[in-house]
């Protein structure tokens, strides 16, 4: 009934139609997995389960909290209402200070300690990430 | 002085740009007249915009700060090269070099083009007028490089010291070759389909663009990411970081576009295809700098968060967008000569195969950097995309594609069949028990590292081949390809075998592994010119008994008060020793980092290799 070329393009379009949906099913899938998402102190204490996905923390690094040893560096990210305590064993960029901003990345063991296993460089003295300034201006 | 001679240059130059579409719309069916006169009219804006430039570098120099722009990006006490540098290390300036990359290169392209037809060389000139006035408007309206400022400040505000770096300094320029480049192929291919000029001819003459924003696009990103290796002090060389996948998007594209102008070249086919490439890579790059200027995202090349600046881009993209869609439906007109003659085994199947999964590698890159933004719009969720998204979703799909960037290049056009079966086969064997090899001694995850590595040697071995058989002698493609397995392997390995030790000591102390020994020997300040540098030495012992010194080094910098930190690298064919050492606020300790990173100058000088197989392509040509 069709000829030949009808049938080869309708093979062709159900060929990419059906890439299409296998590409799109996939990326979503990998990003469902891979999702970091950011929280500030005061959302981590109402947090109702802690599991262990990845989370970033922000906030400012509370005066006189950064405590160093051969092995890790302990400090406190803050929100000015809330705080968390940080353990992380790593680097730490050059402008990370006392009433800084900072994001760390890493674990939670509970609502109020935070295994980091990476801290966010910033570039620039005045630069303040979006999610810092975000839950600074939220207090 | 010089900050208004720029400004005025810059007024004459939008003017000389409205003088060419005045003109060209009149004498468009004067070939004669238009001929003679447009070279001079273009090259007029060239050098006005030259001028322009020109002057901001003066003000520079001479640290003028009645100048905005010089003084909140530049300091007296700068060296002279960071003093030019930073002329184009900020918004405006940068912008500046945007515009003039844009009128240098369509004053070439109208220079180099004396034999294509006249109205197809107006036609494109028109389109990149557009995109010129629209930069002109862009820079006069919201970024002036040449506002004044009153009463004159006695000192500028300096540069942000991790720009003050030389690889950083020619970053920009090399990556606006390869931008604005493009901007060259989308005029091009919308005139060439308006005037119906798609053809071989066509094809044959922006493939040299084509080529030559490649290049530039791929230097750039190299001159980055090298510059990220040893001055952020993470030690690794990609991070997928918006900004820099930003620059990888319209790298994909780019990619796919010169492959499959091939085959437009050979065979007329896949014309809708290589014009949408065309709107897609320059769309790219365009939505690139807007995301990067707009300040959506945040990062090094973010310099000021103005949403006017913004929305200016916005709508600019957009118009040209809609342009370009429109031209395409009005006047794209079906391939006539469409007798669909594709065979599955042909060159044309398998560069085709190839277009397909570089698309999809730029869909998942650009999947990972907008979905934050959009989350953000659309929840104020704020989440982020780490790296074993792109791995995940990347690596298993480097599999086919490389098999098909083996064998396609021993195919040929329309119809084929694969000769030398046997020797396909014994290298597939051999470079299959390599990897399986590799792979039980270093004891890694067994499944996609075996394949994976048996297909990267599967090229590898393959492309070493035909570079000494006369049967395929393609150099550029051979070089390319060749040097892609190797980036691939040195990646591979330097993932796999890389290690590091991450302590903090106070100096005298002495760190001590199985493997390592680290011990902080002593540290040295010294005052520069603009800052205060400590260099600390570091004495290292490995497992086989080496002894050597490493000196990473801090530096305080004056103006602004920022703290960076100079990695030491020593470098060997087989792999980088790599140190960086940090401050901690108040501390006497240090934060010590030490890294072997195995095979990591090959990752460098395999993505020269990649350019250098365009290169060849180009200069091949012209000796045809």
């Amino acid at each position: 009934m069709y000829g030949r070329k009808v049938k080869l393009r309708f093979f062709y379009i159900l060929l990419i139609l059906t890439t299409l949906v296998l590409t799109i099913f996939l990326i979503l899938k990998s990003l469902e997995q891979n999702v970091i998402y950011f929280q500030s102190p005061s959302e981590i204490k109402n947090i109702s389960e802690i599991d262990n996905k990845k989370l970033r923390v922000g906030g400012m690094v509370k005066k006189d909290s950064i405590l160093i040893n051969s092995e890790e560096i302990n400090f406190i990210i803050t929100d000015l209402k809330n705080e968390i305590n940080v353990i992380y064993s790593g680097v730490v960029p050059n402008l990370f200070e006392e009433g800084k901003g900072v994001v760390a990345e890493g674990y939670l063991k509970d609502r109020n300690f935070f295994m980091a296993i990476k801290i966010l460089a910033k570039h620039d003295e005045n630069y303040m990430p979006p999610e810092v300034k975000a839950a600074l201006e939220e207090k | 002085m010089a900050s208004l001679i720029g400004f005025y240059s810059l007024v004459f130059g939008i003017c000389s740009s409205v003088a060419i579409i005045i003109f060209s719309i009149q004498n468009f069916r004067n070939p004669k007249k238009l001929n003679e006169k447009i070279l001079i009219l273009t090259f007029l804006q060239f050098f006005l915009v030259t001028i322009s430039f020109l002057g901001l570098i003066i003000s520079f120099v001479n640290s003028d700060f009645s100048n905005e722009t010089v003084f909140n990006h530049s300091h007296t006490t700068k060296p002279l090269f960071y003093k030019i540098s930073g002329s184009w290390g900020n918004h405006e300036g940068s912008l500046l070099l945007w515009l003039l990359v844009l009128t240098l290169f369509i004053f070439l392209f109208i220079l180099k083009s004396g034999k294509q037809p006249t109205q197809y060389r107006i036609l494109t000139l028109l389109f990149q007028e557009i995109i010129i006035i629209g930069f002109f408007i862009f820079l006069l309206k919201t970024s002036s490089p040449f506002n004044y400022i009153y009463p004159i400040p006695e000192e500028g505000l300096g540069l942000n010291p991790i720009l003050q770096d030389p690889s950083l300094a020619i970053h920009p320029p090399i990556l606006y070759f390869g931008y604005v480049g493009t901007s060259i192929i989308f005029s091009s291919s919308l005139s060439a389909m308006v005037v119906n000029y798609i053809s071989k001819e066509w094809a044959k003459h922006i493939k040299v663009w084509v080529l030559i924003s490649w290049i530039f696009l791929t230097l750039g990103i190299l001159l980055g990411s090298i510059w990220a290796y040893y001055e952020l002090g993470w030690g690794g060389f990609w991070f997928w970081d918006p900004v820099e996948n930003v620059s990888l998007m319209p790298w994909f594209a780019l990619t796919t576009l010169i492959h499959c102008i091939l085959v437009l070249e050979k065979r007329l086919e896949l014309t809708s295809w290589v014009i949408i490439l065309s709107i897609t890579t320059f769309t790219l790059s365009m939505s690139g700098t807007f995301l990067v200027r707009s300040g959506i995202l945040n990062s090094v090349h973010t310099f000021a968060n103005d949403p006017e600046r913004g929305l200016f881009i916005l709508i600019f993209l957009f118009t040209l967008i809609f342009l370009s869609l429109f031209v395409f439906f009005f006047f794209h007109k079906k391939e006539t000569n469409n007798k669909s003659s594709f065979f599955l085994v042909s060159k044309e199947t398998s560069i085709i195969l190839n277009n397909w999964f570089m698309m999809y590698f730029l869909s998942v890159v650009l999947v990972g950097t907008t979905y934050p933004i959009f989350l953000d719009v659309i929840s104020s969720d704020k989440i982020s995309i780490g790296p074993p998204f792109y791995h995940k979703l990347i690596i298993p799909f480097l599999i086919p594609f490389l098999l098909a960037m083996t064998i396609g290049p021993r195919l040929k056009w329309i119809k084929s069949d694969l000769s030398d079966k046997f020797i396909l086969i014994i290298f597939f064997i051999i470079s299959l028990l390599l990897s399986l090899y590799i792979v039980k001694t270093l004891k890694i995850d067994f499944l996609i590292n075996s394949i994976l590595i048996s297909f990267v040697f599967y090229l590898f071995f393959i492309t070493l081949r035909d570079f000494f058989n006369k049967k395929y002698n393609n150099l550029s493609q051979n070089i390319a390809h060749f040097g892609f397995s190797l980036f691939l392997l040195s990646i591979i390995f330097n993932n796999i075998l890389s290690s590091e030790v991450i302590t903090n000591l106070k100096v005298g102390d002495t760190f001590k592994s199985e493997k390592l020994k680290i011990y902080f020997e002593n540290i040295t300040q010294k005052n520069e010119k603009n800052f205060e540098s400590f260099v600390g030495e570091f004495v290292v012992e490995n497992s086989q008994g080496d002894v050597f010194i490493m000196k990473p080094e801090l530096r305080i910098y004056n103006q602004p008060n920022i703290a960076t930190s100079e990695a030491y690298i020593r470098t060997s064919l087989f792999s980088d020793k790599f140190m960086t050492m940090n401050l901690v606020q108040n501390q006497e300790y240090f934060n010590v980092r030490y890294q072997i990173k195995p095979l990591m100058i090959w990752i460098w000088i395999s993505v020269l290799m990649i350019t250098l197989g365009g290169l060849m392509s180009i200069i091949k040509k012209n000796e045809n």
